[in-house]
């Protein structure tokens, strides 16, 4: 039966078989700046409620705001990075509705003079038929000032619908926002969702290189609104499209959309019509339901913002910090692949695992590159995977690594007891040599104890020593076994195989 | 009646710096002509006695210290209820904000306090700063000093109301399509709105962003420039705010001569629809001016027959935003909260019952012009207009170096009178608009009392933006000469109270 809830959905082959997807996404990244947009207030994630607020950011009666210079400047190193031309001068203007987490019920944002404009975005996309790079277009990047957060209490679900009340954090408000659109994406058929993912993916990667902001999707601080349509052909006018917001992951972004284009499909093969509205994505259930309609669009009343001065950066300004830019991903993994010496296969892998940066600070601070790629994508891959979090997100840094391989080649600790000490650091039990000592993971190196061990492992096992004796050098890895058990794996092997040998008297061979 | 009372800023600051008066005996005279006019005149919303007298206290400590005083210590103000006060009601003449008191202080009122002046009160005022009457305020009209059945001008009334009754030497108005220099002219008083930027807007209740200017008012030229120069200056929480040094416009109001001037009469500022008394005044003053050495020439600014049209438009747009956070969810009115009804239904209900009618229909209208559809026909034309106004002043100011005009159209009204008729009180303010539209100053004066009513008339005085001194010295040199002819300051013809 289907219910509002749980709407027919067209096989995704059949999907791509009849119609042609349109996607338009919208992020919004947070800034890193230390104080709002356009007021002195902090910008802490996570501090007690209304306590980062001021009569500018409460919107308070003759409060004013004063624009904070480090915000616009993250605002054109992201155009920049994005391809964009910058504007000679633009203006903020203000949006108006209400609601209660606008203190003003106006937003101050961008809206026909947006600081950065027509860029564009290569990105790689990983297709059934290998590796393939898209053009992802951007309309603008333009400035804006966050809403503070509501809270609906008393109810099940956390939802405005049966809660008893409600309580807004002004923390959020006039952190300051970049609202990056792209122009229609088209042409990516098939391939649609995972265009999409791969966009935000590697948009997320660009924001971090470009130090400007936090990028967790997870606090909010990237957030992606999918535009999606469905149209007959690549010939056909766009269709009807559905904007689906709360998409808080990679991983969702792709599903979303996926969703979203069975849905529509559906709906169109039915013989109906999409409803213009916007749809929130539920991680939970894995489908999106219907929001507000746009059919009773607010008329945001767009004027521009007379309480700020109209911004022009000069080209001098635009050019400094075009020169702060980080090397652009594409040139950047072609000389890491080279550096490094490893195949696209593996690249690939590398960037897949979100490790790229973490290898490249882990050898900055002093690992060879084999090693820093040997743990970040190994080791520590699977433990990301397993608590389903980001790499970047572990509680271990590029130094830690460096510590253990330190430790390795002193000869402290060997490849399997450096696994234990990997896992102490990240359950939080301090730096590698704190690990170490307080779980007593030092190698065995006192020849004295190490021999005792030995003479205690051919008391056990006579006969192996005596085939030893009589030439048969290859039994001793029988002996050298019993040690490193009965030493817990802290000892030498190499240096127990040595020992044994001189013991018994006889020569390597 | 004290005689303190009747003495200018500059007089009561050299007898306070002398220690020939304390402060505290004067804000006591001045708290004391309060409680004895008030009841009438309603000119304060608020009188802070206490702070009043602790402010006064703190300015004799401080000279008995051996401080150097400021140049307006001690004096007493009035402050338009439109500026924020830490700790002070601040109402904007609004049931909305009944109660409210801001946890900070606006620019101005930071500055003035720095100074040392004596803030007594907050002054009444047309709610949010729209009307011409003060006739608007939720808390009841302020009356003319002159004539208790008529309005003091608006929407600064309080402020000009003070200054006519002798309930303060100085006061702070705001001046949005001629806030100040309406009432100063219909008062007897000087009024000044400097250039836009030049005073600090942080903590101004907005009425219309890119209009409102706080500027100061007192009873004679040199008064309002001593004022002037307390609370201009650059202010980095106003991003509009001009960063140009202050011009000295206290040395300007000491001109006594204005050989070399080029006076210009702004045709369309003057004829029909101009009082016959203001317009014989105007003329007599201009014939002043020649007199002092000034060159009289008449310029034209066509498009200044279209400002009241576009500011009507600009005005109640920007409106109808900036009034938008009166919603009673974080301070002030709340009306209807029942537990059962929506947030948008408590919101309706507080805004309905808390906005008085001219300011719902300045906010109606401000929201249609901003619509999807009209926002060209009406908020973009308006700006061209804007813009129009300001070639017209840029030519003009080619050719002469002031402009001058009656300050309004006729003496003051009687209460009542244009209140169920907006056009007519909309028209009140034809000759003081064009200023706010282009961002320039301008200053009223009083120029005498027009015949047929015996009532004050002024002349307000624009110059180009950043060029305020020049206003001052003319508004300086035409006062002393007026005031020579006259024997006594036009106040002294006001009945006493």
């Amino acid at each position: 039966m289907t219910t509002m809830n749980s709407p027919a959905l067209m096989p995704y082959d059949d999907v791509i078989a009849q119609f042609d997807p349109v996607m338009g996404l919208e992020v919004h990244v947070e800034l890193n700046t230390k104080t709002k947009m356009f007021c002195g207030c902090a910008t802490e994630f996570g501090a007690a409620p209304n306590t980062q607020v001021c009569p500018v950011c409460l919107g308070l009666p003759g409060a004013l705001p004063a624009l904070n210079r480090k915000g616009v400047e993250g605002a054109i190193r992201i155009g920049l990075a994005l391809n964009c031309e910058i504007a000679q001068w633009c203006r903020f203007a203000r949006k108006n509705y209400f609601y209660p987490d606008m203190p003003k019920n106006f937003q101050t944002s961008q809206y026909d003079e947006p600081i950065a404009f027509n860029g564009w975005l290569d990105v790689p996309v990983e297709t059934d038929e290998g590796v393939q790079v898209f053009r992802v277009e951007i309309e603008r990047a333009h400035m804006e000032e966050d809403t503070g957060k509501t809270s609906h209490l008393g109810g099940a679900t956390g939802r405005i619908q049966g809660a008893d009340y409600s309580v807004v954090d002004y923390n959020r408000a006039g952190i300051p926002l970049i609202e990056i659109v792209t122009k229609p994406i088209v042409g990516a058929g098939k391939n649609a969702p995972a265009v999409a993912r791969a966009y935000v993916s590697m948009l997320r990667d660009l924001l971090r290189a470009l130090d400007v902001s936090d990028v967790r999707m997870d606090q909010g601080s990237l957030r992606c609104d999918a535009n999606v349509s469905l149209r007959a052909s690549a010939d056909s006018p766009f269709g009807t499209r559905t904007e689906t917001k709360n998409v808080n992951s990679l991983r969702s972004i792709e599903k979303a959309i996926r969703y979203e284009m069975q849905r529509q499909a559906a709906v169109l093969a039915g013989g109906g019509q999409v409803t213009q509205e916007t749809r929130h994505w539920h991680e939970d259930t894995n489908l999106t339901t219907s929001g507000r309609s746009k059919e009773e669009a607010e008329d945001y009343r767009y004027f521009p913002e007379p309480d700020l001065v109209p911004i022009a950066p000069s080209r001098e300004w635009v050019e400094q910090l075009r020169a702060t830019l980080p090397e652009p991903p594409a040139a950047r993994r072609a000389r890491l692949q080279e550096q490094w010496g490893v195949n696209d296969t593996e690249m690939d892998s590398i960037i897949n695992a979100g490790a790229v940066d973490l290898v490249v600070a882990t050898i900055a601070a002093g690992a060879d590159h084999t090693a820093a790629r040997k743990w970040w994508l190994g080791e520590l891959a699977r433990t990301a995977n397993d608590q389903g979090v980001d790499l970047a997100d572990l509680a271990i840094t590029p130094a830690d690594i460096v510590d253990v391989e330190r430790l390795i080649a002193a000869g402290t600790i060997n490849d399997k007891l450096a696994r234990e000490v990997i896992a102490g650091i990240l359950a939080g039990e301090g730096t590698a040599e704190q690990v170490v000592a307080r779980r007593g993971l030092q190698i065995v190196g006192d020849d004295s104890a190490l021999l005792a061990a030995i003479e205690q492992a051919i008391a056990e096992q006579p006969d192996v020593a005596e085939k030893i004796r009589g030439g048969k050098v290859a039994a001793a890895g029988a002996v050298v076994g019993a040690v490193m058990k009965a030493t817990r794996g802290q000892a030498d092997a190499a240096k127990v195989r040595a020992l044994l040998l001189a013991h018994l008297g006889v020569e390597d061979a | 009646m004290s005689e303190l009372i009747t003495k200018t800023a500059a007089e009561l600051a050299s007898a306070i710096a002398s220690g020939a008066v304390s402060a505290v005996e004067v804000a006591q005279a001045h708290l004391d002509r309060i409680a004895e006019v008030d009841g009438r005149v309603h000119a304060f919303l608020h009188v802070d006695t206490e702070g009043a007298l602790a402010a006064a206290k703190a300015v004799d400590s401080r000279r008995a210290a051996g401080e150097r005083l400021g140049a307006l210590a001690g004096v007493p103000l009035g402050l338009k209820d439109v500026m924020c006060m830490e700790g002070i009601p601040t109402t904007c003449g609004s049931k909305m904000l009944e109660g409210w008191r801001p946890p900070y202080d606006a620019t101005v009122t930071r500055r003035l306090k720095d100074a040392g002046v004596v803030i007594l009160g907050k002054t009444n005022m047309d709610e949010f700063a729209m009307g011409s009457s003060t006739e608007h305020s939720a808390y009841g009209p302020t009356r003319n000093p002159w004539d208790l059945e008529r309005i003091p001008g608006g929407s600064g009334g309080g402020s000009s109301a003070c200054l006519a009754a002798y309930e303060a030497p100085l006061a702070i108005g705001t001046d949005t399509g001629g806030s100040i220099r309406q009432p100063a002219a219909v008062t007897g008083t000087v009024g000044v709105k400097p250039t836009y930027g030049a005073v600090s807007r942080y903590g101004l209740i907005a009425l219309a962003s890119s209009l409102d200017q706080a500027g100061p008012c007192a009873r004679n030229v040199l008064d309002t420039a001593l004022l002037h120069s307390v609370i201009a200056g650059h202010d980095p929480h106003d991003s509009t705010s001009l960063t140009d040094a202050v011009p000295d416009v206290v040395a300007a109001a000491g001109t006594r001569d204005l050989t070399g001037m080029r006076i210009g009469v702004v045709k369309e500022l003057g004829g029909e629809g101009y009082q016959a008394g203001v317009r014989q005044r105007f003329d007599e003053a201009v014939a002043a001016l020649t007199s002092l050495g000034a060159e009289i020439v008449e310029v034209s600014c066509p498009h200044f027959d279209y400002a009241l049209a576009a500011y009507y438009l600009i005005l109640p747009s920007e409106c109808s935003s900036n009034l938008a956070k009166f919603d009673g969810m974080r301070y002030g009115l709340r009306v209807g909260d029942d537990g059962e009804s929506s947030v948008e239904q408590v919101m309706g209900r507080t805004r309905a019952a808390g906005f008085g009618e001219e300011v719902t229909r300045r906010i109606i209208l401000g929201t249609y012009a901003l619509s999807a559809g009209y926002y060209d026909a009406f908020y973009g034309s308006a700006q061209k207009i804007r813009t129009l106004i300001q070639r017209d002043f840029n030519d003009a100011f080619a050719k002469v170096d002031v402009l001058v005009s009656p300050t309004a159209p006729t003496t003051a009204f009687k209460l009542g009178e244009k209140l169920d008729d907006p056009l007519a009180m909309y028209l009140n303010d034809i000759a003081t608009i064009p200023a706010n539209l282009a961002g320039t100053p301008g200053m009223s004066i009083p120029i005498g009392l027009a015949p047929e009513d015996n009532l004050p008339v002024g002349l307000q005085i624009m110059a180009p933006a950043r060029a305020d001194e020049r206003m001052y010295a003319v508004g300086g040199a035409l006062e002393a000469a007026l005031l020579a002819q006259w024997g006594a300051p036009i106040l002294s013809k006001a009945v006493a109270l």
